[in-house]
Formats: structure tokens, C-alpha cells, sequence
């Protein structure tokens, strides 16, 4: 069976979450008002609106499956789909298991009060863990089908077998589901029975798993008919807009409201240092904001600039806490394997601030009840953890809200919060009606929250083998995530050193493995400079036998690598570059182009990526495509300035993002290792992108390259 | 306030609104055609794209007076005789979208660029179509599947 998450969730140890802006003051009298008929709340217990409880795993479809009875299965999950294709994979592992067409099940995605928690959306985990408990769900609701049919023509149930949604006995017995369904109380006959470890489909039989089936919802998607969170419409509602401080750390001393509430149709909220407005339209609203900025007087702080980034953060250490904590792990003498190593190299690599810019900012539309009771849909990445974010503002409990989240317009670790979902359902209560909220692209950037910047320092030595002897590696602020070197070390240390961060930040696309990867196989490529090795063999020497390896030599292979490439043109540089995280692994070799001013053009990329067995190969290949492209953006161009407090290039004409001019050739391939269990594949071949056209601009000119963006 | 008639999906609509307001709060807020997305409001990303007189427009750059008088296709408005255009079709069978929030606003502007010129090579694609982001970046899946609308529209034709 597989293990499930039991009370407290293991939290994703690298995941990064900013806590959430505001915290009203509740007085026990606003309370019992926004309660509304006051007796509603002896009904609400803590937590126990909906199936509050971690998803099950195993034998108990109860929660996380139900089948009607005109035989459509509908599967629940807490899971949140932001591009990533988790609905078609979820839908697909349950008719997989249950035998039922693919076009019969539905997915139910994060509503609170009706999915399980299925914890966060991030870190990979959708596949490696929600996908087998849906089968596992769907694999014991399928043999307790088979023994209801069965039941009925007094047959044994070993020899019972259901496809396309029809259970048949070789004795003669046929019955499709829908029948059944109609004759037979589902949800009893589900919960009543347990099924001891539920066997899941074999990978050599699956049927639906493994191929490429269509999207769930593309035809609501092109036509326009899907409703993203910003296109939720409620009755009577209202449009919000919030005022923003000019500049980080600045206060607000007071506000005059008169103006924007002399405006027609315009309420103002205010409470403490939230102040926004509702209004019949955007416009209105942001008219009535607009004279809010007027009225309003702050008091502006000391702020940083990115210019004195990587200063600041050295200098502004400290010991964090929790997830944020600072680490060291040493094995061996560091100190005296630089000593005696053959050749000594020293680097210091730094990645700036980047923001995930999703195409949809954030936006919430919120509706309170009569009763108290708040609803909200929203784009989150955490939707369990927002929603208690919001009862937490607003001194609910968490039964009286509940999230839901439509499928959403992009995430890439940057939806974590739910600051849009508090700001229109703070509006929505001051104005007595539903509040949609979207964030202007400004407030995206400004306010929302960034990939962090780091400094990583590198040291480290080889023999006259070129053998790594030591390995020094110190991560300022970014993160932990893929720290650990994977090439054979006997001396090594590597640290995250937390930092007072300047700007908000959070998760992004495999998180802090970026990073670290950037720096660990920029230096590699130094350490086989010092060695006077070629890059591919120095790290084929250095690298364990396994799975990166494997991918590795693939990479190398497809892309025609050539040792010192002595035949290639003098304005031409290659680089390789690999790395694993998540469970999964990547290679990838980048051919440049100087382009004799200084510039560089990237000419061809190859790729190479293995996460298991694969289940959907179409959406793997997109994710894999879609995060090396997304990387080159963090590689070549993406970098936030700040200054007084403001951000500098908070816009798209300023912070360019990759378009479709950007695409270089690439030749992609997936290693599929049906032999193993998937893993998730939306975050890691992001990694070895930037690294690899570092190193062929290193190759092409021989300065190492420490610096992202690159171009 | 003023009043506007604005003729949209071939059907007219008479709006009452500010005089400077976009088209892009208008259709969705007045009209509950939200097909059309937000995603900058200057003009640099083109998920708003709507058809003004057959030509891709940004609308949450087009104040109201501009669209009068016109003829205004949104992604509501985009299908054949109650089916799918090709260019919608080829966006299903190429798995070009990922989140989905670009892809109105990409189904108008390869709907335009194909009427403009049927038979685009890959160059004339990623021009015509530089000005959408998808910041999904799932755009080899688009071109693909603006090459298969051209095909489509080749073997209806
Ligand atoms: S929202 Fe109109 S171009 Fe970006
Ligand atoms: S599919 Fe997400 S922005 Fe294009």
C-alpha cells in the first residue's frame, strides 16, 4: 500500500511560503455579526465541513471516489490543476483502474468542502503520490463492483473482470456499471466493504496510462467557456480594488476616504493598514483607489537595492527557522583536500530575484452567506492552507469558509498564497456583496512574491587523475533544494546559509535546484578546465553509475558531443550540463552563437529527461518543453531590479519573458523506464539549462560565466 | 456615462459606461463574455486579443469609442455553425495549452494570420504570432497546431 499522509502533512522541506499579509482585528460583536443569524455557530465545529481529513489511501474509496448511477465516476482530490495537467492524469489512473471510459469520470479539483486534502501542489508530488492513491482507490472500488455483480448471478469474483464501464462473468453474467449503479445503494456498498492492498494495474497492462489522451476541458478552454478565477461571476457582485503602498517598507500614517466614498456606487473598507474599495466596475473602482493614493500619507522606510544585492545578503545572515533553516553537512577534510589538490578553483555564482509571472495574476472572487459562512474561489497552489489563511484573517472557523479553485491560468510555485482571496472577501463583507478581485500585472509583480536570489560560493580541488578531491559549496538564501552535489566527493561541504531576504519570496519551478544547479555544473566546468579535461568526460569520471549518468551519456550522444570539439567554428561554443531532483533526472547540451559584439544567439538545445514510467507522453513532452523554455528566461533575460523600495521593471515590455521568437531548435527525448515508478516531471528539466549555456559560452571564450542572466 | 452600441459575435449590444473604459472590462464585466483575459493591460501580451473588423486588437487597450461601430469577434464568437473553427480543433488535437489562459487570445490571432495568409512557413508563424505569451511557454504545441489549422483548412478547402 502506499504511504499516505496521516495528520500533519510532511511538508515539502524545501518549499518556501511567505505568511499571509493581513490579520483583521476582530472584536466578538463584528464577529457575531458577519455570523449573521448568531445561532449558526454552535452548528460549525472545527474543521468538520467536509471530508476534512487527509485523502485515505489504500482499500477505501470512500472520499475520493463516487459513482452515479448513470454510471459517470467522479473522482475527488484536493489536488489543483494550473497547467500542469494533473486532472487528465488523475482522470486517466481512475479509468485505468476501474475500467471505465476515460470520457465517463470526472474530476472534482480543490474545493474544500467536497475534495480530501491532498496536501500543496508542489514539489512534484502529484504523480509520485495522489496518482497511486487514486488507483489504489479506484483498484478496490473496482473489485467491490466486480463482487456486487457477481453477488447477483451467485458467481466467484476472481473469474469477474469490468471493461469500458461493463463488468461480465465468464459465466454468462453482464452488467453494465450503470445498471448496477441504479439498482445498488454506491456509497453504502463502497464504504461498507474494505478491500485489503487493492492491486494496481500492472505497468505492461496499462491501457489508458501510458498514452496520450486529450485534455480534460480543451474544448471549454478554446472556446472560452472555461471560468478561470478572474472570470467568476456572481450575482450582485461587485469589482475591488486595493490600495497599495508606494514602496516596500513604507507605512501608512492616515487616509482620507471622503472622496472615493462621495463616489457613486463605491464602498471603502478600511482596517488597520487595509484599505480598498468595491465598486460596480474595475474602472470605478480603481477611479475611487486612485483617490484613495490621493488622500493617503506614508511614512517611507529604508529598502535596498538590488544593486547592493548580493552585499546585503552576505551581510544579513542569520540562523532562519523550520523550513528556512540554515544547514551544513560535511563529510571528510575539506580544508586539507584543498591543500593538496592537484589543481584549486574558487567561484562565486549569483542569480538574481525572478518572478513567475503566471499569464492569470492572482484574483478571487468572494461570496459571505447570510450565515457567516464565507466562500471563495481562487487560484492557489495550497488551497487547504489558504483556506485556513482566510478563516485565520477574518477569526472563523475553518468549516465556515470554503475555497474553490477553478483550474487556474499558471502557478510555477508562485500561487502559494491567498492574499487575493482575503482582499476580496474582506471588500465583499464591508460592501454586502460578492467581490471580484484581479491584480493589475503591476501588483503581480510588485506584491505577489519572487524566485529568491542567491549568492553561492564554490571551492574545490582535483588530483592529477582529475578526480574531485574537495568540494566547498555554500548556498546565501536560495534554498536547499538539490544542494548535494551528485558527482563522487570524499571531502566535501555544502551549506544553506539563510538570509534576511529584502523582497517577499517564495517557491518557483524546482525551487532552489536552479540555482544550485547552476552554480554546481558551472564549477564542474571549471574544476575539468583546471583538470584539463573534457567537460563530458570529467564529469563521467566523477559521476556514480546510475540514472543521471545514464542520461547523461544520452544526451551527449544525441547531441553529436565532441571531445574539445576541434572541428568546430571558431564563433560556436557547447556546453552539457546535468542534474536530479525530485526523482527525476536531465541533461542538457546548449550550441551558442557569439554574435561578435558580445551577444549571443542559442542555436540548439538537447535534452534528455527520465522520470520513470511514463503515463501521459504528450503532456510530458509539453512540461518538458515548457519548463526549458520558461528556463531559458531565468537563463538569458530575467532579472528584477529594485531601488527605494519600488520595482524598477515590474512590466512585461521591461522584464522580458521568453516569446515565441525565443524557441530555439530543441531535440527532446525521454527515456522511458517502465520498469520504474513515476515521478513527477513539471519542475526538474528546468535545471541544466542555464548551466549549459553558461558552459558553452565558457567553452566559445573562455571566461567562466557566473552570473544569471546570462545574455 | 455614456452609451455605447458595440456589435459583437454578429449580435448588437448597447452598453452604458464610461467613456474611457476598455473594451476588455467591458465585455467582461458588462457582457459575461470572459473568453477574452487580462494579463498586462498595456498592450505587451495580447491574452485580450479580440477581432476588430477581422484584425487581432488588443481590447484592454481600446477604449470603447473605438470599438463602436464595429465589428467585434470574441473567442464566444469564433465558431462555425455551431462547431468549432479549425484553428480551435487543431489547438485540441496539438495539445497547445497547458493552463489555457493564453489560448483565446492565441486561437484569435492564428485565426486572423491564417485568413491572411493560408500557407505560413514556421517563420511566418512565430512572427505573426510574437506578440501572445504563453507563459506556460508551450509554444512549439501552438505552432504545431496553427500548421495543422492550415492543413485543415487546406483539405476542407
Ligand atoms: S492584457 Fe491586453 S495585451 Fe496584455
Ligand atoms: S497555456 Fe498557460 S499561459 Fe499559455
Amino acid at each position: 500500500m502506499t504511504a499516505h499522509f496521516d495528520g500533519a502533512v510532511e511538508p515539502e522541506r524545501y518549499e518556501f511560503s511567505e505568511k499571509p499579509r493581513y490579520r483583521f482585528s476582530v472584536s466578538r460583536r463584528a464577529f457575531l455579526q458577519s455570523m449573521g443569524a448568531g445561532l449558526a455557530v454552535l452548528t460549525f465545529a472545527e474543521g468538520v465541513s467536509g471530508p476534512e481529513a487527509w485523502a485515505q489511501g489504500g482499500g477505501t474509496p470512500t472520499g475520493r471516489l463516487e459513482i452515479g448511477t448513470d454510471g459517470t465516476v467522479t473522482v475527488f482530490t484536493g489536488k489543483v490543476e494550473v497547467g500542469q495537467g494533473s486532472r487528465t492524469q488523475i482522470a486517466m489512473a481512475a479509468a485505468e483502474e476501474l475500467g471505465v471510459p476515460l470520457d465517463d469520470v470526472r474530476v472534482v479539483m480543490s474545493d474544500t468542502d467536497r475534495a480530501p486534502n491532498d496536501g500543496g501542489t508542489f514539489g512534484s508530488h502529484t504523480t509520485p503520490r495522489t496518482v497511486p492513491e487514486v488507483r489504489e482507490a479506484a483498484a478496490a472500488a473496482r473489485t467491490i463492483l466486480i463482487e456486487l455483480a457477481c453477488e447477483r448471478w451467485d458467481a466467484d469474483p476472481a473469474d469477474g473482470a469490468i471493461q469500458d464501464g461493463v463488468i461480465r462473468h465468464p459465466g454468462g453474467g453482464e452488467i453494465t456499471l450503470a445498471e448496477l449503479a441504479s439498482d445498488t445503494d454506491m456509497d453504502e456498498a463502497l464504504a461498507g466493504r474494505s478491500v485489503e492492498s487493492p492491486a494496481v494495474t500492472a505497468v505492461a497492462d496499462w491501457r489508458v496510462l501510458g498514452e496520450s489522451a486529450p485534455k480534460a476541458d480543451a474544448e471549454a478552454i478554446v472556446t472560452g467557456a472555461h471560468r478561470y478565477p478572474s472570470d467568476v461571476r456572481r450575482p450582485g457582485m461587485r469589482y475591488g480594488k486595493v490600495l497599495r503602498a508606494p514602496a516596500y517598507e513604507a507605512r501608512l500614517v492616515d487616509v482620507d476616504t471622503a472622496a472615493a466614498e462621495a463616489m457613486e456606487g463605491v464602498t471603502v473598507v478600511r482596517d488597520g493598514d487595509f484599505v480598498g474599495c468595491a465598486a460596480p466596475t474595475t474602472r470605478q473602482a480603481q477611479r475611487a483607489v486612485e483617490a484613495l493614493a490621493e488622500g493617503a500619507e506614508w511614512e517611507l522606510g529604508d529598502h535596498p537595492s538590488s544593486a547592493d544585492l548580493f552585499e546585503y545578503l552576505k551581510a544579513n545572515t542569520g540562523s532562519g527557522g523550520g523550513r528556512f533553516s540554515s544547514q551544513e553537512d560535511t563529510e571528510g577534510d575539506v580544508a586539507e583536500a584543498m591543500e593538496n589538490g592537484a589543481a584549486t578553483v574558487r567561484g562565486s555564482y549569483k542569480v538574481p530575484y525572478i518572478q513567475h509571472a503566471p499569464m492569470e495574476p492572482r484574483a478571487a472572487a468572494a461570496e459571505w452567506d447570510g450565515e457567516g459562512r464565507l466562500t471563495v474561489w481562487t487560484g492557489t497552489q495550497r488551497p487547504f492552507d489558504v483556506r485556513n489563511d482566510v478563516a485565520d484573517a477574518f477569526g472563523l472557523q475553518r468549516g465556515q469558509v470554503r475555497l474553490i479553485m477553478p483550474d487556474t491560468g499558471g502557478g510555477f510555485g508562485g500561487k502559494h498564497t491567498g492574499d487575493a482571496a482575503i482582499e476580496a472577501a474582506k471588500l465583499a463583507q464591508g460592501a454586502g456583496h460578492p467581490v471580484s478581485l484581479q491584480w493589475t500585472r503591476d501588483e503581480e509583480f510588485a506584491w505577489a512574491y519572487f524566485r529568491p536570489a542567491g549568492l553561492l560560493e564554490t571551492a574545490g580541488a582535483v588530483d592529477s587523475d582529475g578526480r574531485i578531491t574537495a568540494w566547498d559549496f555554500t548556498n546565501y538564501n536560495s534554498g536547499r533544494a538539490a544542494l548535494q552535489s551528485p558527482y563522487n566527493t570524499p571531502n566535501k561541504r555544502e551549506r544553506f546559509q539563510f538570509c534576511d531576504s529584502p523582497l517577499r519570496e517564495g517557491s518557483y519551478r524546482a525551487l532552489a535546484a536552479v540555482a544550485n544547479a547552476f552554480a554546481r555544473e558551472a564549477f564542474i566546468d571549471r574544476l575539468a578546465a583546471a583538470a584539463d579535461m573534457d567537460p563530458l568526460a570529467f564529469r563521467l569520471l566523477n559521476l556514480p553509475n546510475g540514472r543521471l549518468r545514464d542520461v547523461l551519456e544520452a544526451a551527449a550522444e544525441r547531441f553529436g558531443w565532441s571531445a574539445g570539439w576541434p572541428d568546430a567554428p571558431a564563433d560556436r561554443g557547447y556546453g552539457i550540463a546535468c542534474g536530479t531532483e525530485k526523482g527525476s533526472y536531465v541533461a542538457t547540451a546548449a550550441e551558442i552563437a557569439l554574435d561578435g559584439d558580445g551577444g549571443f544567439e542559442v542555436e540548439r538545445l538537447c535534452v534528455v529527461f527520465e522520470c520513470g514510467a511514463v503515463q501521459h507522453p504528450r503532456n510530458l513532452r509539453a512540461q518538458i518543453e515548457g519548463c526549458v523554455i520558461m528556463g531559458l528566461g531565468a537563463a538569458l533575460t530575467e532579472e528584477i531590479h529594485f531601488e527605494d523600495g519600488k520595482i524598477l521593471n515590474g512590466r512585461f515590455n521591461a522584464y522580458p519573458v521568453p516569446r515565441f521568437r525565443d524557441t530555439p531548435p530543441m531535440d527532446i527525448e525521454v527515456l522511458d523506464r517502465r520498469d520504474l515508478p513515476s515521478a513527477g516531471a513539471g519542475e526538474t528539466p528546468i535545471i541544466a539549462v542555464a548551466p549549459a549555456i553558461a558552459n558553452a559560452l565558457f567553452q566559445a571564450t573562455g571566461e567562466p560565466r557566473e552570473k544569471l542572466p546570462l545574455a | 456615462m455614456t452609451e455605447f452600441m458595440l456589435r459583437i459575435n454578429g449580435a448588437d449590444h448597447t452598453v452604458t459606461s464610461d467613456p474611457d473604459r476598455s473594451l476588455l472590462q467591458t465585455l467582461r464585466e458588462d457582457l459575461d463574455l470572459t473568453g477574452a483575459k487580462y494579463g498586462c493591460g498595456e498592450g505587451a501580451c495580447r491574452s485580450c486579443t479580440v477581432l476588430l473588423d477581422g484584425r487581432p486588437t488588443a481590447a484592454c487597450v481600446t477604449p470603447l469609442s473605438r470599438a463602436e461601430g464595429r465589428e467585434i469577434v470574441t473567442i464566444e464568437g469564433l465558431g462555425e455553425d455551431g462547431g468549432l473553427h479549425p484553428v480551435q480543433q487543431a489547438f485540441i488535437d496539438e495539445h497547445a495549452m497547458q493552463c489555457g489562459y493564453c489560448v483565446p487570445g492565441m486561437i484569435l490571432t492564428a485565426a486572423a494570420l491564417l485568413r491572411d495568409n493560408p500557407d505560413p512557413d514556421p517563420e511566418a508563424i512565430v512572427s505573426g504570432m510574437n506578440g501572445n505569451i504563453c507563459r506556460c511557454c508551450n509554444y512549439p504545441n501552438i505552432v504545431r497546431a496553427v500548421e495543422r489549422a492550415a492543413a485543415l483548412r487546406h483539405a476542407e478547402a
